[in-house]
């Protein structure tokens, strides 16, 4: 709707109002300022993209996997990008959404942490910081009409406590024992709550890494931006460990006997 | 929003960058477009950035221009100031710093290639959006997407620099051969440490490959195709 | 103090007739006074020690830290003026930071030094400031090896293997000089550069006195991180000792 009450009454277009009836100069003007207004804009789209990522509480601490893909539209453009990022000895974080965006995200907490260091004062950031830090940035960009487009899971362990935690493009933030971005949100989220709440203080590293492979295979499956490429990432008392690739194997026999879309036999 | 402004040149492109044992060969067809009009059937994409750093660019032939000769000025400055060829990482950085920040602005796709005293040889690729991504070997360009899978099938690592190059001449002549918007000649450039070596094919000697079978002529008598042609077999060569 | 009197030593931007600014001299005088900062580069890292004067016995232990953290992997030391290192170390925190967010690289140390060496110079030609009054030892290890630089008051920087700077300059230099630097790990180099700062304190003049240590090298991944406390005694421990055969 026009949401300028002089407007309210006229007619919408000069064209519409030959006889000029309503005062011309006491208008406002919303139309663009000049001829390049027109070609600015200021919220983007993502271009190269990572899809989703999953995290969930375990006994020892927390552990987030990410596949390696990073698309470009439908192409599989990139299939060696590394979407979990530790930061400091406590956190990590895993992002999906834009990639030049959260390569900036990167410099961006690395250059904390630095800064952070320089400052030997004897404290250091952990996953709760980092998350509050990260809304904040992420809140901030989108108030500017410019947002970085991603969503993260950021994770931790510090002090004997564990952290989990999910900041978007749009600054929305939540925690839980389980999260998930993009299609997982849809597709593994259930599975995750399923398999995980109620259990988040005796889940071992061996149970909660089946559960998040499991996971990753259904979404390869059935998310059409995910390769069965990934890696997993574990904080706990012993601080950040970021995995090397894994491969999923996957199961396709079951299809060899199938015929046709109904009653086909042959 | 448009990503070219009307009436923009635009280079619609294949380009391609390797990485080999002693360093990277670069590479890049010659087309240049307004449209479907071929506004320069001889271009050179391969663009020197500093003595053993080249950039192949796609996208807007102004912005990519714009962007390599704030590169070559910020590189120039890099070896005045700290006296000392700069690394490819860094020229990449610098690259994906003005793709990144002026996203908005910008339609420029550039691959980043030399050769460098601390990583050696080394590919980077700077997508549209203004991310950084190493890689062994990197395609580029409207022509790129028709080779993928030639690229995938065919890339080994552990090639010498005359394989690459074959390599290089082998995946533009197929990206040219299926993208209208690239053409002409094949440019390529060895880069390494010992200096820079340009090789070029001419557009009447690419390597060939499948172009479809030959259309034979046929009688176009006033009756002659009335039935329509019978299937025949057809020989296999 | 011939210049006193002759208005010559008035403003740095001034030249005394002999062709001397006095400012910066005084400056190293001011140098002078500290307790003494040293900086070993040795096979495969650097140490920094100094000795920090204690002017009271109501100041909290390791307060007024005289080394400094510049990046993950570049350490400084001061001798001079406190607040003056205070400056710089933040200029120069402000000056490896830029590099990295421009080059997507850590500094090297020789390039930071330079910049530096430009900052403290231009101190010098305004009658509006004063220069600094400290020397600074910076130390790294960089993509090309362990590196040792002092930047002066005048903005003169020069690259060592081992540097001394402050009250105790002479004594400490002779001393480094006797050890074969190149040869030495990390490891060792903290144990003499204990025993240094222990030999050069001067205990007629200047009663308390606390060391302080750093160093980078393999041990540290690289950074530069504070001497760990074991170490650290075991180095103390072993300075007192010296010091009692060594009299």
């Amino acid at each position: 709707m026009d949401h300028f009450p002089t407007n309210w009454g006229r007619p919408r277009h000069e064209g519409f109002d030959a006889y000029a009836t309503y005062p011309i100069h006491e208008r406002p003007y919303n139309g663009p300022k000049d001829a390049f207004a027109a070609g600015v804009q200021r919220t983007q789209q993502p271009i190269v993209t990572g899809t989703s990522v999953l995290a969930i509480k375990y006994k020892d601490g927390i552990m987030m996997a990410a596949d390696n893909l990073a698309s470009y539209g439908s192409l599989a453009r990139f299939k060696d990008v590394q979407r979990l990022h530790s930061v400091g000895s406590y956190t990590v974080i895993g992002a999906g959404g834009d990639m030049s965006d959260f390569q900036y995200i990167q410099k961006l907490l690395d250059d904390l942490i630095t800064d952070e260091f320089t400052a030997q004062d004897g404290h250091e950031l952990g996953p709760v910081e980092i998350h509050e830090y990260m809304s904040q940035v992420m809140y901030a960009r989108r108030s500017k009409m410019n947002p970085l487009w991603n969503s993260l899971l950021i994770g931790g362990f510090k002090d004997g406590k564990r952290f989990l935690s999910y900041v978007d493009l749009l600054g929305t933030t939540y925690t839980a024992s389980t999260l998930a971005t993009g299609y997982g949100a849809y597709i593994a989220q259930p599975l995750l709550r399923k398999a995980v709440e109620g259990k988040e203080d005796t889940l071992t590293e061996e149970e909660a890494r089946k559960i998040l492979e499991d996971s990753m295979r259904v979404l390869f499956y059935r998310d059409a931006r995910s390769i069965n490429k990934f890696q997993i990432s574990t904080v706990t008392s012993n601080g950040v460990w970021i995995s090397d690739s894994i491969h999923l194997d996957t199961a396709w026999s079951f299809a060899e006997g199938i015929r046709g879309y109904g009653s086909q036999t042959q | 929003m448009d990503r070219l402004k009307s009436g923009e040149v635009n280079l619609g492109t294949s380009i391609m960058a390797v990485q080999f044992d002693k360093g990277v060969v670069i590479g890049a067809d010659s087309r240049t477009t307004t449209g479907s009009y071929i506004a320069n059937r001889v271009t050179d994409k391969l663009t020197h950035v500093h003595d053993r750093i080249y950039c192949c660019r796609s996208g807007s032939a102004a912005d990519t221009q714009a962007v390599a000769d704030m590169v070559h000025y910020y590189l120039q400055l890099y070896t005045q100031q700290y006296n000392s060829l700069p690394p490819v990482h860094s020229a990449a950085s610098v690259f994906q710093k003005i793709c990144y920040e002026n996203k908005d602005a910008l339609s420029a796709g550039i691959i980043v290639a030399g050769w460098d005293k601390e990583a050696g040889p080394s590919v980077y690729n700077i997508p549209l959006g203004g991310g950084l991504f190493r890689q062994p070997w990197a395609i580029g360009g409207s022509g790129s997407t028709y080779v993928y899978g030639y690229c995938d099938a065919t890339y080994k690592d552990g090639w010498g620099r005359d394989e690459t190059v074959e390599f290089v001449k082998n995946t533009l002549s197929l990206a040219m051969s299926r993208d209208g918007s690239s053409g002409g000649v094949i440019r390529m450039c060895v880069i390494t440490e010992d200096g820079v070596e340009r090789l070029f094919v001419p557009g009447d000697q690419l390597p060939k490959f499948w172009e479809g079978r030959e259309v034979l002529a046929e009688p176009t008598g006033k009756f002659s195709s009335t039935r329509g042609p019978d299937p025949v077999p057809m020989a296999v060569e | 103090m011939t210049s006193i009197g002759t208005g010559y030593d008035l403003s740095a931007s001034t030249y005394s007739p002999d062709g001397r600014i006095f400012q910066v001299e005084y400056a190293n005088k001011a140098v002078e006074n500290s307790g003494t900062a040293i900086g070993l580069r040795v096979k495969d890292g650097v140490v920094l020690a100094v000795e920090k004067l204690v002017h009271s016995k109501l100041l909290v232990p390791g307060a007024n830290r005289r080394i400094q953290t510049i990046d993950k992997h570049i350490g400084l030391a001061t001798a001079g003026l406190l607040a003056d290192g205070r400056n710089v170390s933040n200029r120069a925190r402000d000056e490896a930071a830029n590099f990295r967010q421009l080059w997507n690289a850590p500094v090297t140390l020789k390039d930071l030094a330079d910049r530096l060496g430009l900052y403290a110079q231009a101190y010098t030609l305004y009658s509006s400031v004063r220069p600094f009054g400290i020397s600074t030892i910076l130390g790294s290890v960089d993509k090309n090896g362990p590196a040792l630089y002092i930047v002066e008051p005048s903005g003169v920087t020069y690259g060592y293997h081992g540097a001394a700077v402050g009250k105790g300059k002479q004594l400490a230099k002779t001393e480094l000089e006797k050890l074969k630097l190149s040869e030495l790990s990390t490891r060792e180099a903290v144990i003499e550069a204990a025993r240094i700062i222990y030999l050069v304190h001067d205990d007629a003049k200047e009663k308390e006195f606390e060391l302080e240590m750093s160093w980078i090298g393999d041990e540290t991944k690289g950074l530069h991180l504070p001497v760990p406390k074991d170490l650290f005694k075991e180095a103390e421990q072993k300075a007192k000792d010296a010091l009692e055969n060594f009299e």
